[in-house]
């Protein structure tokens, strides 16, 4: 009896050892291995005049696909339906005719064939990665460029042209010039500065390499690969790039040195957005986050459209239309992104406040539309004066209270950024729900039309233009955020 | 033998019961008398105080802003009826021809009640609520007018709660809430913003 329960010790030991075992290894598989996913994912990056958007690119049967709606929804107004086997695509005044399993399809009147063939999944529409180069020009009704090796797409002519000089100056600079403005992320390591590109239709300058006739700055290479452009310059010596001319040009130079000092711990390679200035550099969002950092919330939807903004423009539909492009300015700068509602469904305002809370985020962006004014207008929660909410529970109504202070530093930042795109913006406080029950900074943004006009809501240059400065702000300020809880 | 003193007390009871009966039924038919007459007449106004100068906060779409106006009205001595003539005042610019924030037809303030000291409560019509515009702005300055205008006339108003046909409601219009009460030196420092 005693031998056989020391036994039973023993295996439980053994298996108890094993199980650990097994976990660590599963452990170390998943830390080793989920980076390297997330960074082989296959991606197709759409460039078009005030928009820039990118979207997965999925494998069936060895062929590359992509979302055909998806590729289009943002570029104007769509729909999509399934009859049988069909999967008919509206876009803007054209309509597409797609058949599952086929390769030839029916666009604005004309039979098209294109390699491989069209999938529905879920009443989604497939189509090859590689037709789109013929495809959309047909749907879109517009010139269309695509690199299917790189997977980077132009529509119409929006192209970024740079050019590269050396200036032999002691130290010497480099002085790259954009034709439009651009915002890298710049990643520094030794002998290397490498610039990505993921946002900019930045094309491809004459010769991939480019050689200068200097030791520190010997010489520059561009490279396209999913969906982003590099331009990585090889250097002697450490580099350091700055930008001027609101974002046209920046000079990459050597790292000036340090004087004689007490010594320093070698500085790690940096991994910042290009907005990061000497000592207010912004901490990269951790890839593997395991919260949302920002919630996006569409306000209205269902029965409650909100404004009428026209007979047939619902306030409901701009604000959906403009989370999802908050989304994906929002992910395209790594910030892990909630939306509270992608479809026309009606969230009650309790509901919202409890999902955002759950989820405790970083931010938390409430969207709205109006006809009346022009521009921007930002809101933060409007409390009950000399209200405290310290304890372990806080009140309902005035949750917002301690996070009131960083809810209006953001409302700051976003105006100030806007005022740099020359949109005319106002801050004020107001008593929107669900502002004041939430735990975590907040702000509201009403968008009113630009000019005045309502038409502009739905344009969307404009909407690409006030999402983008959302996105853009909030991502500056991540070191004064990330106090919040 | 009834003592004599008892006689007279019960001679002098006797005498006060006959007057009064006699006193109740003159009062009775003084009553009847006056009940048509006061039917026939229309309810007269609540008696006005003098004339006062008083301050609107007066919403203004065009900038969006409130705008301090000065006016004079007539208001009575009670806090209450002041407040109802405040309002009344206001909404009579709001439905105006040129009106700067223009309500609903038929949008009245049905009543204002001072339930405890410091909190007012104002209950709106279905036709003001209903018609309303929305949008976070235009409800916001509706209620910040109102509010306003009132602490600034009305010692002692610390909050404000506002109702719809007598019932709480969410929001006046898809944006500004009506749910809690209203801080009026937090939407103070908000006019502030708003002018």
């Amino acid at each position: 009896m005693g031998f056989s329960r020391s036994n039973a010790f023993r295996r439980l030991r053994l298996w108890a050892r094993s199980r650990t075992a097994t976990r660590v290894l599963a452990l170390v598989l998943t830390i080793a291995i989920v980076p390297l996913h997330s960074a082989d994912e296959k991606h197709i990056v759409i460039y078009a005049p005030g928009t820039t958007f990118s979207l997965p690119v999925t494998d069936r049967d060895g062929r590359e696909y992509v979302g055909l709606l998806e590729s289009v929804e943002p570029l104007g107004t769509v729909s999509a339906r399934v009859d049988g086997t069909h999967w008919k695509l509206r876009y803007n005044d054209g309509e597409s005719d797609f058949t599952a399993s086929r390769n030839r399809a029916r666009v604005r009147g004309h039979d098209m064939d294109f390699p491989g063939n069209f999938l529905l999944e879920n009443n989604r529409g497939l189509v090859p990665l590689v037709s789109l180069g013929t495809l959309l020009p047909r749907i879109l009704n517009a010139s269309v460029s695509f690199n299917p090796v790189s997977r980077r797409l132009f529509v119409g002519n929006v192209a970024t042209h740079f050019t590269a000089q050396l200036s032999k100056t002691t130290p010497p600079r480099l002085l790259m010039n954009f034709t439009a403005p651009v915002n890298p992320t710049i990643a520094t390591e030794p002998g290397r500065l490498r610039m990505s590109f993921t946002r900019e239709p930045l094309v491809a300058p004459g010769t991939p390499t480019l050689t200068f006739d200097d030791k520190s700055i010997p010489s520059a290479t561009y490279l396209e690969n999913n969906g982003v452009a590099e331009i990585t310059v090889n250097g002697g010596t450490p580099l350091m790039a700055s930008f001027s001319n609101d974002g046209r040009t920046i000079t990459i130079a050597p790292v000036p040195q340090q004087p004689p000092g007490p010594p320093q711990a070698p500085a790690p390679a940096q991994n910042l957005p290009s907005a990061a200035v000497p000592g207010n550099a912004p901490k990269a969002v951790p890839a593997n986050a395991t919260h949302y950092y920002a919630v996006i919330d569409p306000s209205h939807g269902g029965d409650d459209r909100g404004v009428a903004l026209s007979d047939s423009l619902a306030e409901k539909d701009i604000t959906l239309s403009l989370a999802r492009r908050l989304r994906q300015e929002f992910e395209s700068r790594g910030i892990p992104t909630l939306v509270l509602r992608d479809s026309d469904v009606n969230v009650p305002l309790d509901e919202r406040a409890a999902q955002t809370n759950t989820a405790h985020p970083t931010i938390y962006v409430a969207l709205h539309a109006a006809s009346d004014g022009k521009g921007v207008r930002l809101y933060t929660a409007l409390l009950p004066s000399g209200v405290e909410n310290n304890g372990p529970f806080v009140a309902w109504d005035t949750a917002q209270t301690r996070l009131l202070p960083t809810s209006k530093a953001a409302a700051q930042n976003v105006a100030a950024e806007f005022q740099r795109r020359q949109l005319p913006v106002r801050t004020l406080q107001a008593p929107l729900r669900p502002l004041n029950n939430l735990t975590t900074a907040a702000i509201a943004v009403e968008v009113a039309p630009a000019s005045g006009d309502v038409a502009d809501l739905t344009q969307p240059a404009y909407q690409q233009n006030v999402v983008s400065g959302i996105a853009t702000a909030i991502a500056s300020m991540h070191n004064q955020l990330g106090g919040a809880p | 033998m009834i003592p004599r003193h008892l006689q007279i007390a019960f001679g002098i009871l006797l005498l006060a019961v006959l007057g009064m009966g006699f006193y109740v039924g003159r009062i009775r038919g003084r009553a009847q008398q006056a009940e048509p007459a006061a039917d026939s007449r229309p309810v007269a106004p609540p008696a006005p105080g003098p004339t006062e100068r008083v301050t609107l906060y007066v919403a203004n779409d065009a900038g969006g802003i409130l705008r301090a106006q000065a006016a004079s009205i007539p208001l009575p001595y009670a806090r209450q009826q002041r407040a109802e003539e405040l309002l009344r005042a206001l909404l009579d610019i709001y439905l105006g021809k040129d009106s700067p924030h223009p309500l609903a037809v038929g949008s009245e303030v049905r009543a204002v009640y001072l339930v405890d000291p410091g909190l007012v409560v104002i209950d709106l019509n279905a036709a003001f609520a209903n018609g309303h515009r929305s949008g976070v702005l235009e409800e916001e300055l509706t209620v910040t007018s109102i509010i306003q205008t009132l602490a600034a006339n009305i010692p002692d108003i610390l909050r404000v709660k506002f109702l719809v046909e007598g019932k709480e409601r969410d929001t006046l219009a898809g944006h500004a809430d009506l749910s809690t009460m209203y801080d009026t030196i937090a939407v103070s420092q908000l006019v502030a913003q708003m002018q």
